[in-house]
């Protein structure tokens, strides 16, 4: 498939795409809330506030509330996108997440940002490498991490009038562009996006590009290797990870989270009942953040091109 | 508000109604929560029978008036409220708590006609009541919003933060009610985790607030009268003094009354005292 991926800073930041995006979304229904919980500044939609006073609402510093009141808004009819930092947005208020909006079967989607350790210079404290695991247990639940702003946008639109607790982690800022502005996205659709027969790369969000720049360096050493992004960690795509697993017969997943509960065990799910096959994880061994730049943390906790070429050896060398 | 509010003894005879329900529910497998069910009935009859605007043939529809149990382990009194407004058939109180029940002991609003929000981990119906009362204020309706929680539920932090937010966006469509019964599960409130004076605090929070018997029914009356007639751009906490186990004087005995067992015989010594009442009341077919 055809991709604009060059690494280097994107088009549009992640944040710009959510502003723009929630005043289109305000303009076509007027059911359409964004609430924040005092990182409005952080997310650059203080003028939304401003410009959309029956559509954007400030709970101020109250994550659990601002939950509840996208929940009671749900039923009054409304349709509310709620933003916090990751760790604010889904540990800090799982069970308000768990039971007011899943459990109470309604419909709020949930913008987590600074995910992983795109918290980077905030450090541990807001570094949460736990969201993925987390989100996936709540039944009927969406997770994903936005890969660029295009997939970002497409799902911020597409779960509108989504039931159930969707959950879209993404970076603020710093998210290369990968997909062609006009790319289509499905819940429960991985993309293929590079071909290959030795391993297959699985990734989600920003391992995505760090994926294609893995199989480029393989594909120097003879190594041929297909690359996947997930697109919704869940519901994954199971015909793809197993087709995936039946054609490469090896499989590295890379992640921005813990590998306990996130996208590496969620394709071991897939594959220990249906299609046994060897499989590598990276992300997040089992390890709590720290402060740093991207490029400083992606060192230290293997996110990088480099551990992915490292980790698809020893896997085919097994 | 449905126009010419009722004498006491109306109220007085509905709560008993209320009650009967609350015990008909608690029976149906022998025990449940009973204290903090009991001590919401006369609050229940005034708003159920003068206030709530609930249309029993559509209970979803969307120009009602909210009512949403934060401690959402009364659940017996809301269905028995619904049963008396003839949302519910009295005869589904016979299935609280049955496996898989469609009428769980807490509020669930996807099991349960005219229940509108699923509550039981304390502190959240609050929030979700704040999200309804400024719903109904972005679209301009004349919705209101009525919400109960409990006196141990408000060590929660949750609530204080749903208090200020009711405060901040001037919800004087919500309507709270803190059954101040002074008893949770590991003892007096004030012992475990004391309130204070939850007036002042809920003043001091910018709401209006007022104490009042939880069996005085014409008090209540006219403090939710007041709310509805004099909105003044702030949310109205009405506290209601109770007694755990209100209107069955061998639960109000008890030590802890918070869930229990109901065995027969209690059964019927709690049953005996609401007769008692009614013949008071001079309600010859309860």
């Amino acid at each position: 498939m055809e991709l604009r991926y060059m690494g280097g800073a994107p088009e549009k930041e992640i944040m710009h795409v959510f502003t723009e995006t929630m005043e289109e979304m305000f303009h076509e229904d007027s059911r359409v809330i964004y609430i924040d919980a005092d990182l409005m500044g952080s997310l650059k939609t203080s003028e939304l506030w401003h410009k959309y006073p029956k559509n954007v609402f400030n709970t101020g510093i109250q994550e659990a509330n601002m939950v509840g009141v996208a929940a009671g808004l749900y039923l009054a009819g409304f349709k509310p996108y709620i933003h916090s930092f990751s760790p604010f947005a889904t540990r800090r208020v799982f069970d308000q997440v768990f039971l007011s909006v899943g459990y109470a079967q309604k419909s709020v989607r949930i913008i987590g940002s600074d995910a992983g350790i795109m918290a980077t210079k905030n450090g541990g404290t807001h570094m949460c490498f736990e969201d993925v695991a987390l989100m996936r247990t709540v039944p009927g639940s969406l997770v994903l991490e936005a890969t660029d702003g295009v997939m970002f946008k497409a799902f911020l639109k597409a779960t509108k009038d989504r039931p159930g607790v969707t959950y879209i982690k993404t970076a603020r800022r710093g998210l290369p562009d990968i997909y062609m502005p006009d790319e289509q996205f499905e819940e429960g659709k991985g993309k293929v996006l590079r071909e290959g027969s030795d391993v297959t790369l699985i990734a989600a969000g920003i391992m995505v590009g760090t994926c294609l720049d893995a199989a480029k360096l393989l594909a120097d050493e003879g190594i041929s290797a297909r690359v996947i992004d997930i697109v919704t960690i869940k519901p994954i795509d199971e015909a793809l990870v197993i087709e995936s697993a039946q054609k490469t017969g090896a499989i590295v997943t890379a992640e921005n989270a813990n590998v306990i509960g996130g996208l590496g065990s969620a394709v071991c799910d897939v594959l220990s009942g249906k299609y046994p096959t060897k499989v590598e994880k990276v992300g997040i061994q089992d390890l709590y953040g720290c402060v740093g730049d991207e490029a400083f943390l992606r060192e230290k906790y293997g996110l990088t091109k480099e551990n992915i070429v490292s980790k698809v050896k020893g896997l085919l060398n097994r | 508000m449905s126009g010419q509010l009722s004498s006491e003894l109306e109220l007085k005879r509905n709560a008993l109604k209320i009650r009967k329900g609350i015990m008909q529910a608690i029976s149906a497998n022998k025990g449940g929560h009973i204290g903090g069910s009991l001590d919401l009935a006369d609050m229940l009859s005034v708003v159920y029978t003068d206030f709530i605007r609930l249309n029993p043939n559509n209970p979803k529809d969307e120009t009602r008036d909210f009512m949403i149990f934060s401690k959402g382990h009364a659940g017996p009194a809301l269905y028995a409220s619904l049963v008396f407004k003839g949302v519910l058939p009295a005869e589904r109180l016979n299935h609280l708590n049955n496996a898989d029940s469609l009428l769980p002991g807490h509020c669930d609003r996807n099991k349960v006609p005219g229940v509108d929000a699923t509550t039981g981990s304390l502190g959240q119906g609050l929030s979700i009541a704040c999200g309804v009362a400024l719903g109904a204020k972005i679209k301009q309706t004349d919705q209101k919003v009525f919400c109960v929680i409990g006196d141990g539920e408000a060590a929660e932090g949750q609530i204080w933060e749903a208090t200020q937010f009711a405060a901040h966006y001037k919800l004087d469509n919500l309507i709270a009610f803190l059954d101040w019964n002074n008893m949770q599960i590991d003892g007096r409130v004030e012992d475990v985790m004391s309130l204070g004076n939850p007036v002042a605090k809920f003043s001091a929070f910018g709401w209006n607030a007022v104490e009042v018997k939880g069996t005085d029914v014409l008090a209540i009356q006219k403090a939710v009268q007041e709310a509805f007639e004099h909105p003044n751009q702030k949310p109205t906490m009405i506290v209601l003094k109770t007694v755990k186990g209100e209107g069955a004087k061998c639960i109000m005995d008890m030590k802890n009354n918070h869930c229990i067992g109901l065995p027969d015989d209690l059964r019927n010594q709690v049953m005996n005292d609401l007769k008692q009442q009614a013949q008071a009341l001079e309600m010859e077919d309860f």
